[in-house]
């Protein structure tokens, strides 16, 4: 796409430093921006074919497989039967729970088997993603607000929020697993005796919890630097107009760092949507704690092509949820990046 | 009593009011501040304690650290049990590395021309990079799955480098986009000025100024890549696992029984470098890490 850039003005983005040339509109203005899009073209084709190789192509390959028949046992001849096509079934047997029948057509998925927990996973999966994001969006801002207060020992704090973002979710996991160890310290502190891992609710709790843990930090991070660019004067001017301190969260504070805010919490939402790790490794997916990504790996090896209609199911939800976000609550991502937002701060 | 001390009174009262406010919330903000410390420290320094620990008191609930031992880093590198933690480190490590170079190589160009050039589609590109940094990676997992199964290629390096780039070179791009958009670009024109080449100028003015950037970005990603696991988990092999998988499989001396201790002290030797390299590039990384939202 990007090779193909034409000799057309573009539009001055608000920021990045001053335009190179600053001759009269005409043709020489013409002329610089095509030879800047030749640059820009040469500059950006090993990315954008590298992500095509890594990402286009697997999506593609993903897609055709999706309508792809998985080899399997004949019941008649006993025999692997080749795949062929398979139009939508192996989308329709997800979404109606649909099993293969051993005399051919097909019978609503036994408990226990994969193609019986897609709508159980999906539940799982949103069920995480609400009450994660949520509760960190929650603290997040909590921590943000007094992250940005001045006081003594604010780097020391600013410092320790990256403790548990630089530690690896696969150590995460094990670590929030040991402490909720039926003889650990999580029970010990809070006197209980809760089996965490054994079942439905405490199990999802403790996912819930290592996830907070792990991921507040970089939420708090992202809405101290939203915070960060309000100007004090305005606090100032609203403190002498007499605005009390929740007329000036809810007045100055909320809409002036709204666009920081819903950034990241588009960023936490997809990145919960697709969940593994945690509930991989400390559940190990039992206890309704199976994601949709984990019921796309367990599906793997009983059937690629099954495994990638139900992988795109996934990133079609996914994508549904972040047009959602941008189109309707306003997380403009790319004006933000690209800076076009500058001039509203 | 006259007017004169009654108004002062109430005045000294006014003051004393704003005081106490004053007073009360800095004491709010220090109890906040350290209930942020617990929050984020008590189980990073819980996973240290249980690491010097002696695996016989695994349970032992002392906040400070008893029966303190070394013999878990060494249960943590011992291979008898079919564990292979210093290997896994040395994989981690290379894909690490490998992944970084290429993407760091590929993005700075991307991002040189995000940062610097107008041209058509810029919102285009900027818009597929940033989806493709979000992109779920269990969508890749499949079909890659069995393409690497078809050419025989699961368990091999190239398998996880390979899919590591689909997410790390996107915040690569999009992290130096937003450092290199900050750099004093005068400097550039007046190297052109000077008579250098677009390329020129590149090179010998904004590459040592954006060493900086550049350096941040490099971290980033391969704490990115280090801590990946769920695409390392289906196409790794106990030769060429990363750290991640080797410290979910971790294997005891006896199946029903995890080892914690060891685990934890295998935990703490992949956390401790990263911490440290994350605090003292502490003001880089947050800026790095805040880039794409608020500039």
């Amino acid at each position: 796409m990007a090779t193909e850039l034409g000799p057309t003005p573009v539009k001055e983005p608000a920021s990045g430093g001053t335009p190179i040339h600053h001759g009269p509109k005409g043709v020489g203005e013409d002329n610089a921006i095509a030879s800047q899009g030749k640059w820009a073209s040469w500059l950006l084709a090993p990315t954008i074919v590298a992500l095509a190789i890594v990402i286009v192509y697997p999506i593609i390959s993903a897609i055709v497989m999706s309508f792809q028949k998985d080899a399997a046992l004949d019941p008649v001849t006993g025999l692997f039967a080749e795949g062929g096509p398979a139009g939508l079934s192996n989308y329709t047997n997800w979404i109606f729970q649909q099993c293969a029948a051993p005399g051919g057509g097909t019978v609503a998925c036994p408990p226990g088997t994969l193609g019986s927990q897609f709508w159980s996973a999906t539940g799982t999966t949103f069920y995480f993603t609400i009450v994660t994001v949520t509760l960190e969006t929650i603290l997040g801002f909590w921590m943000a607000i007094i992250m940005a207060r001045t006081f003594r020992g604010r780097s020391l704090v600013r410092a320790a929020v990256l403790v548990p973002w630089a530690i690896p979710t696969a150590v995460t996991a094990q670590l929030w697993l040991f402490i909720f160890a039926f003889e650990g310290i999580g029970n010990k502190l809070f006197n209980t005796t809760i089996l965490w891992t054994g079942s439905e609710i405490p199990a999802r709790w403790a996912v819930i919890i290592a996830d907070t843990w792990k991921t507040t930090p970089f939420m708090a991070l992202l809405i101290l630097a939203g915070l960060q660019m309000i100007p004090a004067e305005v606090y100032e001017a609203a403190k002498v107009d007499g605005a009390s301190a929740w007329q000036r969260f809810r007045m100055i504070t909320l809409p002036l760092v709204k666009p920081a805010l819903m950034v990241a919490i588009l960023f936490r939402t997809l990145d919960a949507l697709r969940m593994f790790d945690l509930p991989y490794i400390l559940t190990e997916g039992s206890n309704n704690t199976t994601t949709l990504s984990i019921l796309v790996v367990n599906q793997i090896r009983q059937g690629f092509n099954s495994a990638a209609a139900l992988s795109t199911i996934t990133f079609i939800i996914i994508f549904i949820v972040a047009f959602i976000f941008v189109r309707f609550l306003g997380a403009n991502v790319v004006e933000q990046q690209t800076g076009a937002g500058k001039g509203k701060k | 009593m006259t007017a004169a001390t009654e108004l002062r009174a109430q005045q000294d009262r006014g003051r004393k009011v704003a005081q106490n406010r004053e007073k009360w919330a800095s004491v709010r903000t220090y109890v906040s501040a350290a209930v942020i410390l617990f929050w984020c420290l008590a189980p990073a320094y819980w996973m240290v304690v249980t690491a010097f620990r002696d695996v016989g008191y695994t349970y032992d609930t002392s906040l400070l650290p008893t029966h303190v031992t070394l013999d878990n880093f060494a249960t943590a590198f011992d291979t008898s049990f079919g564990n292979r933690f210093g290997q896994a480190l040395l994989n981690s490590v290379f894909i690490g590395v490998t992944v970084t170079v290429i993407s760091l190589v590929l993005g700075v160009f991307a991002a040189y021309a995000l940062a610097r050039l107008n041209f058509r589609f810029k919102y285009l590109v900027l818009g597929f990079i940033l989806g493709a940094s979000m992109f779920p990676g269990v969508a890749l997992i499949t079909p890659l799955f069995q393409l690497f199964t078809n050419i025989g290629w699961i368990g091999t390096y190239q398998a996880l480098i390979i899919p590591n780039i689909s997410f790390v070179l996107p915040l690569t791009v999009y992290t130096m986009t937003s450092f290199f958009r900050e750099m004093p670009w005068e400097l550039e024109e007046a190297a052109r000025v000077d008579g250098c080449t677009q390329g020129q100028a590149f090179r010998r003015v904004i590459m040592p100024l954006a060493a900086p950037a550049i350096f941040t970005t490099a971290i980033l990603a391969f704490i990115s890549s280090w801590n990946e696991f769920l695409i390392a988990s289906q196409l790794s092999n106990d030769a060429t696992q990363p750290v991640t998988v080797a410290i979910a499989n971790f294997a005891g001396a006896q199946p029903q029984q995890i080892p914690y201790t060891a685990i934890m002290a295998a935990g703490t030797i992949v956390t401790i470098p990263l911490v440290i390299l994350v605090l003292v590039f502490q003001r880089k990384i947050v800026a790095g890490l805040t880039a794409g939202a608020v500039k």
